[in-house]
């Protein structure tokens, strides 16, 4: 036999193994699977009870059993009636134009600090992770800054920023910085060196394999950076609005509270529950798509 | 069989004298590499036989530029790789490393993985480079993997993939170190015929490390078993069953022989590694 005609039989031989071509659309498939699965798993039955769990805790301790503490809670009926009003008692619900003019402001706010923090942060967690001289330099410092709690630094932002917007922004931006930077770093330092060795043997300048192998590897430590970070930056942000300020949702929680409107009070906080839950499902699904062979390969069951 | 007979190629001769490494972690001095010398021809299958953690790694490492020798020299084609003016290798494409446990990146599909060296050397653009990379993969059973990512292939196909990203930067020696290792034994027969029918059309020289002494046997030219660290060579075995070879081979008397005669001076080194708690490699 010559090896020709047996590299062909192996190669068929071989490929029959493996599972054939996928129909049109692998994305598609893979989304009707996925969704598939969900629905046979006890995931989705469990979540819901998990809601009616809490949401009947709330309507019976506040407003059937009047448990002690929960006299001044505002009831489960109330704040949906409150939410879903076109007439709201307390001016706001989704019917009215400053609800959105809240969380919009919240949400450009979040934007711009996000979009800075990753900008300076997967930079600088990048030479972080492959300088080790930057390394010496800056990670002391970095590492004394990266645990002083956001709250901390509310009066100096104050002191040194001007006007209402940029200290938000500076402390919104402050936390997602950190928690980029560091993921960012330690995905660099995570990369299995073989993978640089190996680009390297097969000529790889440095840049090269800063480029194809230090980025790329470091890539799912940097969005499980990302989603820290936009958790952090909510955090941040609510803080920081709750003291400065015109709008917000954080802005919206803390007058809510002093005026005594505790309807509105819960309204923005699930109001913040959602879009903080969108946010960070937008950044891992960026992430998916960025590192599709990253999901392909867990498409696959785990097959080795 | 033409491709059986081509000529035997002028590139890849290695040749290694007195090599020296120790590693001096915390002081305590380790000689992994002792006086360490060997000479591998052009277009040899050379394979390294020792006991686990005997420095065969280190001598591989050190012809690969991953790290410096202490003394000696290693030359490729009569061109000094390292020694005493030159404590350090270079890396390059002229020496490939297949790794125990597969170095393919994860975030590129087989073809990009496979086009990636002459791309980054600047030797193809990337068009011609895919070309040849998605020839080189026919050529070596792989076509329909071309656009799958390695996670998503079984692990033998991916060890060839491997082989093909290497073999197509025309290398002068392929390093391989214990390729197979992590294979399972059916997997790992097919990727030795596929090891070989590569090897009958590139006719690169192979410097082979393993511990698995058919492997050994099936695929050398020369078995050099080496001794248990400091690592030297202890006994080189001349393996006089004509290539091309298959699978046959293993059942034939004197595919036994050898292999009861390599084993005897295996395990002597084996039993002195092991008294000694060496880590495996």
């Amino acid at each position: 036999m010559s090896v020709a005609s047996d590299l062909e039989t192996r190669g068929r031989a071989v490929g029959a193994e493996i599972p054939p071509e996928q129909p049109s659309s692998p994305r598609l498939t893979l989304a009707l699977f996925r969704v598939e699965a969900w629905l046979k798993s006890p995931a989705p039955y469990l979540m819901v009870f998990g809601y009616a769990s809490l949401l009947s805790f709330w309507y019976l301790s506040v407003e059937v059993l009047k448990l002690p503490r929960f006299a001044q809670m505002p009831a489960l009926t109330d704040v949906v009636h409150e939410w879903f009003s076109r007439d709201p008692i307390y001016g706001v619900s989704i019917f009215t134009a400053v609800y959105y003019q809240h969380v919009l402001v919240s949400l450009q706010r979040i934007g711009i600090a996000f979009v800075l923090a990753t900008g300076l942060g997967v930079p600088f967690g990048l030479m972080l992770g492959w300088s080790k001289t930057f390394r010496d330099y800056v990670f002391p410092l970095f590492e004394l800054l990266r645990p002083i709690p956001v709250l901390a630094w509310v009066p100096l932002a104050i002191v040194m920023l001007p006007g209402d917007e940029l200290p938000v922004i500076y402390l919104t931006f402050l936390a997602s910085f950190f928690a980029t930077g560091l993921n960012t770093m330690l995905g660099v330092r995570s990369i299995d060196p073989n993978y640089i060795l190996a680009a390297e043997c097969l000529g790889a300048s440095r840049w090269r394999v800063f480029r194809d192998v230090v980025v790329p590897g470091a890539l799912p430590f940097i969005f499980t950076g990302l989603q820290i970070s936009v958790g952090v930056a909510w955090f941040s942000l609510v803080a920081a609005e709750m003291i400065s300020g015109q709008f917000g949702l954080g802005y919206l929680i803390y007058t809510s509270y002093t005026t005594v409107q505790y309807p509105t009070l819960v309204i923005a906080m699930f109001t913040l529950g959602i879009v903080g839950y969108l946010t960070s499902a937008a950044v891992r699904h960026i992430g998916d798509w960025l590192m599709t062979w990253r999901t392909r390969q867990f498409a696959m069951g785990g097959r080795q | 069989m033409s491709q059986g007979s081509a000529v035997a190629p002028l590139r890849g001769a290695l040749r290694i004298d007195d090599a020296v490494k120790i590693y001096d972690p915390d002081g305590a001095r380790l000689l992994a590499v002792d006086h360490c010398s060997l000479e591998v021809a052009p277009g040899e299958i050379c394979i390294i036989v020792g006991p686990s953690g005997c420095g065969k790694t280190s001598l591989l490492n050190a012809i690969a530029g991953f790290h410096g020798l202490d003394a000696g020299s290693i030359r490729l084609d009569g061109e000094l790789l390292c020694g005493p003016e030159r404590n350090k290798a270079p890396v390059g494409p002229d020496r490939i490393v297949v790794f125990q446990n597969g170095a393919l990146f994860p975030w590129k599909t087989n073809l990009d993985n496979v086009a990636f060296g002459p791309l980054v050397q600047g030797r193809l653009d990337r068009s011609r480079a895919r070309d040849k990379a998605r020839r080189l993969m026919a050529a070596a059973g792989l076509s329909g993997h071309e656009d799958e990512y390695p996670g998503e292939i079984s692990s033998g196909l991916r060890r060839r993939v491997e082989i093909v990203r290497a073999l197509m930067n025309d290398p002068a020696v392929l390093l391989l170190d214990e390729p197979f290792r992590a294979l399972d034994a059916l997997t790992k027969s097919v990727m030795h015929e596929a090891l070989l029918e590569t090897y009958y059309y590139s006719r690169t020289t192979i410097f082979f490390i393993t511990h698995d002494l058919e492997e050994a046997i099936f695929l050398g030219h020369r078995v050099v078993v080496m001794t248990a660290r400091p690592c030297r060579p202890k006994r080189i075995f001349d393996i006089d069953i004509p290539h091309p070879r298959d699978y046959g081979l293993l059942t034939s008397k004197r595919f036994r022989e050898i292999a009861a005669e390599i084993a005897t001076e295996v395990d002597e080194e084996a039993l002195k590694s092991f008294k000694r708690g060496e880590r495996e490699g």
